[in-house]
């Protein structure tokens, strides 16, 4: 059985919302997520979406992603770098096996890592209970072993979901998901267990969609991210909002790209003193134990609270 | 042997003017000039869209723009799609107070009792409300039976009437009608339409319920269609705007008054970095003296008395 609405969060205006403050009286909290992928070279079939668009072996798709991962993801470090930037890595979990070099160097500058599934070729669509469960596992024990650190966020692999994604992660302990667009601010999720919330990520200042879907030009993009910022920036002294700018090495890193790229961030260094840059899992943390209740009470307040948990019938 | 019958080559309609009877042929140089309040050269009709796209579109007998584009659930449309109503949305109406237009929100009747958080505030800010069909997968055309065509406008009829709203223009979904969509609209207090956009001033339509008011919108100024579908910067959609503003008011003398109608999407226009393209045309249309913005209902009544 489908639902017509997904009920995993309820309907919350934009408008007169209860303020939230970012560490430091900060208006906006800024954070970049690298998607550090690994697509597979010969995917197995998912029947409900090929593992690439053109049959297996896809060369172009392919090697243009290995590009990033052998040389963009490594220009794209050392540029944010030298702004002092962390990032947060939305990572193809089975990388860590294939390319351990980038994880020890994203380590060891102390990013975050969030689990994006195994290969971004596997896909949720068909898992049972038991299969989704297992790659959620599989992500928590495999960064553990990796780097000690103790995920906390998931953007699903290829944005691919069930019914029972959220559930899981709310139930082993996840803070944040990454899955969900619909505000510029956090807020909670409606899942059976847990203390789960949506983390603004933003498809629509995301590189691939900047420049694949929209077919954006290097400066246009420069501009977009200026403008995003700005908009988000004003609004974040009234309450705090979350910008964040989900990369892929293989795009943004481009050498006719990666300049402009630098200039929109110069552009969001010059306003360090109104911005909170942080990890993910740092907002989320701060969120979850200083505006959770006030959002649940407001939305409660203006009569919006539906509840029940996301799919439930 | 043919494999068409020998009527394909017979033309019944075959005659001076159109091929139908909802308007007559009229070329625009024969046109009687219209003057609209204040001397203005352009009526201007800003038009926001109010819907919603649910997880399981049905998407007879195509799906309407902005449907769910991956397999179910797909998360990330219904959620994009809904951060306008939520979200952009109250960016837009900011950017129409600050410049003092008064804008047509067409709402999918479905989504009324939802969205009254939604509905409270376009109508204190002195906004038009228009129907918008019962869902956006609820498409009016060819092949839906009359009585179910009428029975879904009659419920959209009813669910304003339960909400206390009372709007005049309709809005089809999709934009898609069938042959008696103009009809039934008619037939339930629906005076103005703005689906057709066949000239650039108002248009009466006729049917045997009654006359309907065409007002058109430009669908080659449509923000998704400029922005998404076509790729246009934020700047460029902007510029072409003050064009046709610029264009239409240095044509005044010879053509009268004119309308432009501009369609506006939450989950498009009201994106953060589209926000400030959005308060240039607005601000333009406000401060320019030849243009006139203003909704469908003041429109209608201008042109009644024009």
């Amino acid at each position: 059985m489908t639902h017509a609405d997904p009920n995993l969060y309820d309907d919350w205006p934009y408008r007169d919302r209860p303020r939230i403050v970012w560490p430091e009286g900060k208006a906006l909290a800024f954070w970049i997520a690298p998607n550090i992928e690994f697509y597979e070279f010969d995917p197995p079939r998912n029947p409900h979406r090929p593992g690439w668009p053109k049959p297996s072996p896809d060369v172009v798709g392919y090697s243009q992603r290995d590009w990033g991962n052998r040389v963009g993801q490594w220009r794209l470090m050392e540029l944010m770098d030298k702004y002092g930037l962390r990032g947060s890595v939305s990572l193809s979990i089975g990388l860590i096996d294939h390319h351990p070099e980038i994880i020890e160097a994203c380590a060891a500058r102390n990013w975050e890592f969030f689990s994006h599934g195994i290969y971004n070729t596997r896909y949720s669509y068909g898992m049972d209970e038991a299969q989704e469960r297992a790659v959620i596992e599989d992500s928590i024990r495999s960064v553990q072993t990796a780097t000690g650190q103790r995920i906390r966020g998931y953007l699903a692999p290829a944005l691919t979901h069930t019914e029972r994604t959220f559930d899981l992660i709310a139930e082993y302990d996840f803070w944040y998901t990454c899955d969900l667009f619909q505000d510029d601010q956090p807020q909670p999720i409606k899942t059976r267990t847990g203390r789960l919330i949506s983390m603004p990520y933003s498809l629509e200042v995301n590189d691939v969609i900047t420049y694949g879907a929209l077919a954006m030009t290097p400066w246009r993009y420069a501009d977009v991210l200026k403008r995003h910022f700005d908009q988000l920036l004003e609004e974040g002294t009234r309450s705090g909002t979350v910008m964040c700018i989900p990369l892929h090495a293989y795009l943004v890193a481009q050498p006719h790209r990666i300049r402009p790229f630098e200039e929109a961030l110069r552009h969001i260094m010059g306003h360090a003193d109104q911005v909170w840059f942080a990890t993910a899992a740092e907002i989320a943390g701060h969120y979850r134990a200083h505006f959770w209740d006030q959002t649940v009470e407001d939305i409660a307040r203006r009569g919006l609270a539906t509840g029940g948990a996301g799919f439930a019938s | 042997m043919s494999a068409l019958p020998p009527d394909y080559l017979e033309y019944p309609h075959r005659r001076r003017g159109m091929d139908q009877d909802l308007y007559p042929w009229r070329p625009a140089v024969e046109r009687a000039p219209i003057r609209w309040p204040g001397g203005a050269s352009v009526a201007a009709i800003v038009v926001c869209v109010i819907e919603h796209h649910t997880l399981t579109p049905a998407g007879k007998p195509f799906k309407p723009p902005g449907a769910m584009v991956t397999p179910y659930p797909d998360l990330r449309h219904y959620t994009t799609r809904d951060y306008g109503n939520r979200v952009g949305v109250f960016r837009i109406l900011d950017a129409l107070r600050q410049a003092g237009v008064r804008a047509t929100f067409p709402i999918n009747a479905a989504q009324l009792r939802r969205l009254r958080w939604l509905v409270e505030p376009i109508v204190a800010e002195g906004h038009e409300i228009a129907a918008y069909g019962l869902s956006t997968d609820h498409i009016h055309w060819g092949g839906l039976e009359r009585e179910t065509e009428a029975a879904w406008v009659a419920e959209v009829r009813a669910r304003f009437d339960a909400e206390g709203l009372k709007p005049r223009a309709w809005l089809s979904p999709a934009r898609q009608q069938s042959f008696a969509t103009l009809e039934l609209i008619a037939a339930h207090g629906f005076d103005l339409c703005l689906d057709w956009e066949q000239d650039e001033v108002p248009t009466p339509m006729t049917t045997p319920a009654g006359e309907v008011l065409a007002l058109p919108l430009s669908n080659e100024l449509d923000d998704r269609t400029l922005l998404i579908d076509r790729r246009h910067s934020e700047d460029a959609w902007a510029g072409q705007i003050e064009e046709a503003v610029e264009f239409l008011k240095a044509g005044a003398d010879r053509f009268g008054g004119r309308m432009l109608g501009l369609t506006l999407t939450p989950y498009v226009t009201g994106q953060p970095f589209r926000i400030s393209a959005l308060r240039r045309v607005l601000s333009r249309l406000s401060q320019d003296e030849g243009v006139w913005t203003a909704t469908a209902s003041a429109i209608a009544d201008a042109f009644a008395k024009a």
